[in-house]
């Protein structure tokens, strides 16, 4: 996508593009403690269909929700789509050269998490970013699940809401 | 379409937000789930569903689809990240506050509250220590001076009831925020057409929606709507907020859900647990009645103008409170905060005070005497012998609740029937107030 794209002010459709055509996602930071955030965006993505390959180097060699942990993102032995970050956005440059070495084709830095250089540069390199969202809220909120809840997820439409597929 | 929500008008959104058809049946109108539970698809499912780790439905106390249709509505309209809706107005307070307080904490309150309100913060809350601190909101100084370490939100109502103060709600906003913590704002008399408090730096607002957005004085329900923009981590004020909850087997909410931490605690704590739920039936009344809010809300307005220029005029009448008339002393931030109208709730002193104040309100005969606003229906009251009977002399004449006050909720009917009707009950309280002097 050569067009730049207004940071954190994602459309809808730049999102839903991502989530649709991406099917393999690597958590780096996924955490095998199920109170942890990660853990419920894993085992969330997982039920809709993707699949999630944990990252963490103390975690490295075990099983997170029945897939091994790698310690690095060059570790693992399958082509990634999208490498989702729940570290904290220092940490982000390191992992973006990385995800940019394997030929991961998005970079998705979760709630909280914004490195805009690092954003630029995985850019430049031809991958698509989103930074400071939550890829389970995303899905939830386009594909309708999250005003479940009582979010705002801020769609009008009146046709009738698709889970994502 | 890829149009952003916010480009959609108020009134689009009114009748759309959070109601796409159902994804099943089609079924265009918002379905009734008159359902307390909910399969789950294995055991796996309901496990992540109790855990919060996926989106759905297990039971009605916690969410419902019709309660959840609603509560996206209002806090669309509100301009907010999510929202709880509940049984009542009272049960919104109630939660709302559930997820700051602590015992033994504090909160710094308007005294210019629904008379409920006052007893329900001041007697209630006693009984799980929470304590509050009444200041009189005209001067914003006021909160900031009451505030204490123990604090934890300053509340006010926009639009007050009964006594129609607009309140300076940026003002109230900073003082709310450079002590490190959320104003939250009661808008039930002013409706988010009229007034949306979360744009003037509000994090969180509640509403009687028994009242405009229902509309039609059919249900009670009540919803507390986060702004998503408070944060929580700024200080450790809020340790339901960013601590691991052993009621929710250590989840942090916060750090899990966000800009809607609030919203998840609030339902998963506070609703499930204290238990007052709003009924699917009642859900979907309300939200046909949000349908027409805007409508309403201009006619509303427009009635209650024509209505406080009568009043104003009367040789009965000793002074009229509303904020809409030139000559209130609100007008100024009637203009900034309330551009299209100051609601139509207001109050007004009979001359011959206790006595002919219930004389009025015995003697209509298109409004009603009852103990609600914000209905189709236009209502009449005397607070000092109905909703505010419960407190001191002291209390009601603070909350603008004196012996002459008589409050109106103006409806939707032909104004000049209600003035009509108006004027045969003052002529009738004033002959009785003159034979009684004779």
């Amino acid at each position: 996508m050569s067009d730049s794209i207004d940071r954190e002010n994602y459309s809808d459709d730049y999102i839903l593009d991502i989530l649709k055509n991406n099917r393999i996602v690597a958590m780096v930071g996924a955490s095998p403690n199920w109170v942890r955030p990660s853990y419920f965006a894993m085992k969330y993505l997982q039920s809709k269909g993707y699949r999630v390959i944990p990252v963490n180097p103390a975690a490295a060699g075990e099983e997170i929700l029945g897939e091994k942990a790698y310690a690095s993102l060059s570790d693992i032995p399958v082509k990634i789509d999208i490498v989702d970050i729940f570290r904290k956005s220092d940490a982000v440059p390191p992992i973006v050269d990385e995800a940019i070495a394997i030929g991961a084709k998005v970079v998705w830095m979760q709630l909280g998490v914004r490195h805009e250089g690092a954003a630029a540069k995985a850019e430049a390199a031809g991958l698509r970013v989103v930074m400071n969202r939550c890829m389970k809220i995303e899905f939830g909120r386009l594909s309708g699940e999250l005003s479940w809840s009582g979010i705002n997820a801020g769609v009008i439409s009146s046709r009738r809401r698709k889970l994502i597929a | 379409m890829s149009k952003k929500n916010d480009a959609f008008g108020f009134e689009t959104r009114a009748i759309h937000a959070g109601a796409s058809p159902d994804p099943v049946t089609g079924a265009r109108s918002t379905p009734i789930y008159q359902t307390t539970s909910y399969v789950f698809d294995d055991v796996d499912h309901a496990a992540s569903l109790f855990n919060l780790q996926t989106f759905g439905y297990i039971y009605s106390r916690i969410t419902n689809p019709t309660v959840a249709v609603l509560e996206e509505r209002v806090a669309n309209l509100e301009g907010g990240r999510g929202a709880v809706a509940c049984a009542s107005g009272h049960a919104a307070q109630l939660l709302a506050f559930f997820s700051l307080m602590e015992p033994g904490a504090e909160f710094v309150s308007s005294r210019n509250l629904y008379g409920g309100s006052i007893t329900q913060f001041q007697h209630t809350f006693a009984k799980f220590d929470w304590h509050v601190h009444f200041v009189d909101p005209q001067e914003p100084e006021n909160f900031r001076k009451a505030l204490t370490p123990k604090c934890k939100a300053i509340f006010a109502e926009m639009l007050t009831n009964p006594t129609g103060i607009v309140i300076d709600l940026e003002a109230i906003a900073s003082i709310a925020h450079e002590a490190g913590i959320p104003f939250i704002v009661d808008n039930t008399c002013a409706s988010p057409y009229l007034c949306r408090p979360l744009e003037w730096g509000a994090d969180i607002v509640v509403h009687s929606m028994t009242k405009f957005l229902s509309g039609h004085g059919t249900s009670m329900g009540g919803i507390v709507v986060e702004s998503g923009k408070f944060d929580w981590g700024q200080n450790d004020k809020f340790p339901s907020m960013t601590q691991p909850d052993p009621a929710y087997h250590g989840l942090t909410f916060y750090e899990t859900f966000g800009d809607f931490g609030y919203t998840m605690k609030t339902r998963a704590v506070a609703l499930r647990d204290l238990g007052p739920s709003l009924a699917p039936l009642n859900a979907f009344l309300i939200l046909t009645g949000i349908e027409t809010l805007p409508l309403r809300m201009e006619r509303h307005v427009a009635n209650a103008g024509r209505v406080a220029e009568f009043l104003a005029g009367h040789p009965a009448v000793a002074w009229v409170a509303y904020a809409g008339l030139r000559s209130s002393p609100y007008h100024e931030l009637a203009r900034k905060y309330l551009p299209r109208g100051c609601g139509a709730v207001f109050t007004f002193g009979v001359k011959g005070g206790y006595e002919a104040g219930i004389k009025v309100v015995e003697s209509v005969e298109v409004f009603s005497h009852l103990a609600n606003v914000g209905d189709t229906r236009s209502l009449i009251l005397h607070p000092a012998s109905t909703t505010h009977r419960q407190l001191s002399d002291e209390q009601r004449v603070a909350a603008g609740a004196g012996p002459d006050v008589i409050r109106l909720s103006i409806g939707l009917e032909t104004a000049d029937d209600l003035i009509r009707d108006l004027d045969q009950a003052l002529a009738a309280a004033t002959r009785k107030s003159r034979e009684a002097a004779e």
